[in-house]
């Protein structure tokens, strides 16, 4: 007897639900794949996250494209899991359900005037400059001359480069127009990125760092006596320290070095070794008190920064950027670790509060292993879940699904989703972005409304 | 020559899969493959057989001659990440 095809359901079609499919695929050749996604667009943070001046890495969407949605795999867009179609519901449909949903909010600070108009978090300038359609409306005032970035991981240092970046360059991104047109008219001259530990410490790549120190007509100022590193770190790195620990100190000695003011207009000003304490301003943010720390070593032996004293000094700003990382969010009837903020899972296989594996239910990508990180990560990720899964297929720990109509869920989505983007409706809102772009010698100009982007998409429909 | 991986790398491991002189490293499962930022191609064993260029998604991979100048360091950069090995270290990965 022939054996059935699965049926599987991705939620989340961003980098970990894409190299999921891609890889069940390779598996499973004979995989009936629904790839579902809130928005009208594939490729999650890959669109929304990477800078835009990262063009290079955005190609990344066209192997997605080709591992997945050009073999067979359904993109079912505008859907949302939880609201518009419930766990329930895939449960019963598909032998297996792989949730790929990502760390959707930010990490608090935790200080007093962390909620003031003008402190947000980076990751909201980040979908917003990327043209996120649940953003766009939000209105970033660039008219203070100083900004503050608290964080020292590559969202930073891409929030940063976004306020240096001049007009031109902007320009030859796809970051979103109505980001393009605030930004040309931004009056941050000035940027202070603020990390609570040292440079051997700080958590860029030296790729970003080293662009950080590269921006054309942005100076970059670092003080000496930051990067001479206390003797913990000085031990941590020669013992400890990864190649990309080495290199960032020796990138930050060199900008140390670098003789005071080229005159250049824009400055980015990195301090390590300092928390803030607390946002202040009359109605919104017009300064930042921070405080000096060291590094010590915990009793585990890893390190931690502790505040000297009580001293506190004062930078004046009208913008904060908060980038101390992403955290997930619970989805709606599927178990969640409230402590690690991800579903509980072994290997990918999502487990009840028991520690049994939940049958059918999977995870991968940040929702499985929490916000680290980078795009490829994923790929061994998923190659992890999708292994599981598939050795459950195999000893039939995975029984078909009780409802066995392959067209119930369509009519289920032909009912509840008139506006469902199908793979017709996102190549024609790719196609019509991409000529836009060609039109403006630009790589693409983004659709950033769900009215622009439904409209773009029903275009084709019609 | 050599071919060198750029800062854009994101170890997508593509390129290791295809290379027949196993000279990119760090390698998926290698205990420093989760911590390196990129990978990196070592340009004594590397063969310039242009596979790793192929298979990239992203483009991260040059041959020496074609280096972008915004990836100028990278030639240095790769160099470095296997100097200190000995020969057998570097061709026992």
């Amino acid at each position: 007897m022939a054996r059935a095809r699965p049926r599987v359901a991705i939620v989340g079609a961003g980098p970990a639900g894409a190299f999921a499919a891609a890889s069940l695929l390779r598996a499973r050749g004979d995989a009936e794949i629904d790839l579902f996604e809130r928005l009208p667009t594939p490729w999650g943070l890959l669109r929304g996250g990477v800078a835009p001046d990262h063009q290079e890495i955005k190609r990344l969407d066209e192997r997605f494209d080709e591992e997945t949605l050009r073999r067979g795999c359904r993109f079912l867009g505008n859907v949302e899991v939880g609201l518009d179609i419930s766990h329930e519901e895939l449960a019963r449909h598909y032998s297996a359900v792989i949730y790929a949903t990502g760390a959707q909010t930010d990490k608090s600070l935790g200080i007093p005037g962390e909620d003031l108009p003008g402190s947000w978090a980076a990751t909201e300038f980040v979908a917003w400059y990327n043209g996120h359609p649940d953003y766009r409306d939000l209105e970033f005032d660039l008219s203070a001359e100083r900004a503050v970035v608290i964080g020292n991981g590559n969202v930073a240092a891409d929030v940063t480069r976004m306020l240096m970046l001049s007009a031109a360059e902007l320009e030859r991104t796809d970051v979103a127009d109505h980001a393009l047109e605030a930004l040309r008219e931004s009056s941050v001259e000035e940027v202070v990125v603020v990390g609570r530990r040292g440079p051997a410490q700080a958590a860029f790549t030296s790729a970003e760092l080293r662009e950080l120190g590269h921006l054309d007509g942005v100076d970059i100022r670092v003080d000496a006596a930051d990067v001479e590193l206390d003797p913990v770190s000085r031990e941590w790195l020669a013992e400890e320290g990864t190649f990309t620990a080495r290199k960032n100190v020796e990138l930050l000695r060199e900008f140390a070095a670098r003789p005071a003011g080229s005159g250049a207009g824009r400055r980015i000003d990195l301090r390590f070794l300092r928390s803030p304490v607390e946002i202040r301003g009359s109605g919104k943010v017009e300064a930042i008190d921070i405080r000096r720390n060291e590094i010590v070593r915990s009793g585990d032996g890893s390190l931690r920064a502790q505040a000297v004293d009580e001293a506190v000094e004062t930078i004046e700003c009208g913008l904060v950027m908060r980038s101390v990382g992403y955290r997930a969010v619970p989805l709606p009837d599927v178990p969640f670790d409230e402590r690690f903020f991800v579903l509980p899972n072994e290997r990918g296989r999502v487990l009840t509060a028991d520690g049994k594996p939940l049958r059918g239910v999977y995870a991968v990508g940040w929702i499985k292993r929490g916000p680290t990180g980078i795009l490829g990560t994923n790929k061994r990720d998923a190659e992890e879940t999708v292994g599981c899964l598939v050795e459950d297929l195999g000893t039939g720990a995975l029984a078909p699904p009780p409802d066995d109509g392959p067209g119930q869920m369509d009519a289920l989505l032909a009912q509840r989703k008139p506006d469902l983007v199908t793979i017709d409706g996102w190549r024609a809102i790719d196609g019509h972005e991409l000529e836009l772009g060609q039109r403006r010698q630009r790589p693409r100009v983004k659709l950033a409304s769900r009215e622009e982007l439904l409209a773009a998409a029903g275009a084709a429909a019609n | 020559m050599t071919y060198v991986i750029a800062g854009s790398c994101i170890k997508d491991d593509s390129c290791i899969e295809v290379c027949p002189v196993d000279c990119i490293h760090p390698k998926p499962g290698d205990p420093d493959f989760e911590a390196v930022e990129q990978l990196y191609i070592d340009p004594e064993l590397c063969i310039d057989c242009d596979a790793c260029v192929e298979a990239c998604p992203i483009d991260a991979v040059f041959a020496e001659f074609e280096i972008p100048e915004k990836y100028g360091y990278a030639l240095e950069l790769n160099a470095e990440f296997f100097a200190g090995r000995s020969t057998i270290e570097r061709t026992a990965a």
